[in-house]
């Protein structure tokens, strides 16, 4: 982040930028055109356009890739607020597609099927900015060391169990706090222990905050979940089967979206909860067998 | 300034941003997210974001209607990007049944660059405010299309689009200089904030 040329695109700052403007917002996952104008239409900040909401990527299994061109280019149409989509772990050409769609950020997602069991894509090479996922410190910073210019802790995703998402925003906030405590000298072990460059420790050593934007993500599905994500460090949340698998998603979507914003309010968020209707089912993160995991692919 | 906070809001953006501009003036910060909190600043900044999220929390808590009576009233308004789309009369490219609070005479057009990967960091002449040009951020930014006879431009691209206005003591900029280390904006409110003595 240092000097920059003039009228330059795809800068770090420009692409870290659009996560920090996102920032106390809410992004939803949408499958199609109309529920992306449901989503906008209830102050979401962003849309993630993809072929099947997690939920429904668990339950019907097969491979789940990055979603039909026309469906999102459908979804970018239908809503001004910035789209984002996913592409699978590794899967560069299905980045580079969604470069040349035009889409405001790719997520190179967990959620699909990874496509590269070694390596994640080198966004550096993009215009457009990632954002990838994390369960604790040292993998937010090998995706940011790749070029991630925002991280959302996994959670589990298409549960509707919150759990693993504190647990993930929890490891990483608590992983940077230890990092503020520790001598100098002690910052090579740390960057060794955390399997991330040296220079991103030390820089997270000194400012006590990630380098780039931190949402949450896996599992929510209440006003209560979002706000309590919030609460927890989180710089905004993102939300997939919990709005779309519900009863009312209009509804219970601006609810999130107030509750985020007021997140420190119980009476807003209690107020926001009321009348909303069925949740999500849900599945609890315990019953599913580890291979099954989500959280678990990307390293 | 004596005792009243400047104040930031803060439904949604980068709303810490400009809080710790603010304090690093020396000025006590509080964020705004009610009405409550509006009537205790001498001024106000309105942060970068997604406007239409602004537009519609500042409406559902009751904060719209007390921003409109506090700008006619005088209340010196800092608005980037987003604010700056608070701030216009006019909007193009608004998303169905989208408002904005108003006060400056300008029709601001959102988006206007195009998506994220147009996005871009430019140096842009502001005589007002020196010699040296202002390292400018946009993102996804809007640009004033058409201005007002009471509407002073401050900056403008070399394509002539119009991205940095004041009318009064309204500040409007299409750019983010709290994510650069420039504050002279900011400086700008903020002497307006003082001079005023609005609360």
């Amino acid at each position: 982040m240092t000097d920059t040329p003039s009228s330059s695109v795809g800068s770090d700052r420009v692409k870290r930028g659009l996560a920090e403007m996102l920032k106390g917002g809410v992004i939803m996952d949408v499958v199609n055109a109309d529920q992306a104008r449901i989503a906008e239409d209830a102050g979401a900040v962003a849309v993630m356009a993809l072929e099947r909401v997690p939920a429904d990527i668990r339950s019907q299994g097969g491979v789940a890739r990055t979603s039909d061109p026309d469906l999102i280019e459908g979804i970018q149409k239908a809503v001004s607020i910035p789209v984002m989509a996913k592409a699978r772990i590794g899967h560069f050409v299905e980045a580079q597609m969604l470069q040349a769609l035009d889409v405001d950020y790719i997520d190179e997602s967990e959620v699909l099927s990874p496509a590269d069991y070694v390596n994640h894509i080198d966004k550096w090479n993009f215009t457009i900015p990632f954002v990838c996922g994390a369960t604790n410190l040292g993998e937010a910073l090998r995706r940011i060391n790749e070029g991630a210019a925002m991280i959302r802790s996994k959670g589990e995703a298409g549960t509707g169990d919150v759990s693993e998402a504190t647990k993930h925003i929890r490891k990483i906030l608590g992983e940077v706090r230890a990092l503020t405590a520790l001598a100098p000298d002690e910052l090579y072990v740390a960057a060794k222990e955390l399997q991330a460059p040296y220079a991103l420790v030390a820089e997270i050593a000194s400012t006590g905050k990630l380098p780039v934007v931190l949402f949450t993500a896996g599992g929510v599905a209440t006003p209560a979940d979002a706000a309590m994500m919030m609460q927890l460090g989180a710089d905004g949340v993102f939300v997939g089967s919990g709005v779309f698998k519900s009863g009312d998603p209009a509804k219970r979507a601006a609810a999130i979206v107030k509750a985020t914003t007021f997140y420190d309010d119980p009476q807003v968020i209690l107020d926001a909860s009321r009348g909303l209707g069925e949740a999500m089912v849900g599945i609890n993160v315990s019953d599913i067998p580890a291979p099954h995991r989500l959280a678990d692919r990307g390293w | 300034m004596a005792g009243s906070p400047v104040g930031v809001l803060a439904l949604q953006g980068d709303y810490r941003e400009h809080v710790g501009v603010l304090e690093s003036f020396g000025a006590e910060v509080i964020t705004v997210r009610r009405p409550e909190e509006l009537g205790r600043v001498a001024g106000l900044v309105i942060p970068g974001g997604e406007s239409s999220v602004m537009d519609k929390l500042s409406r559902m808590f009751g904060l719209a209607d007390p921003l409109k009576q506090a700008i006619a009233a005088g209340l010196p308004v800092y608005g980037t990007c987003a604010g700056l789309i608070m701030l216009a009369d006019r909007i193009t490219d608004k998303i169905a049944g989208q408002e904005s609070l108003g006060g400056l005479d300008i029709t601001v057009r959102r988006n206007a660059f195009g998506r994220q990967r147009e996005s871009f960091e430019a140096e842009v002449a502001v005589p007002e405010l020196g010699e040296t040009p202002v390292h400018a951020v946009f993102i996804r930014a809007p640009v004033v299309e058409e201005v007002g006879e009471k509407v002073s431009v401050l900056g403008a691209l070399a394509d002539g689009r119009v991205i940095a206005v004041e009318q009064g003591n309204l500040l409007g900029t299409s750019f983010h200089p709290e994510m650069t280390d420039d504050y002279r904006f900011h400086r700008r409110f903020y002497d307006r904030v003082l001079a005023t003595r609005f609360v």
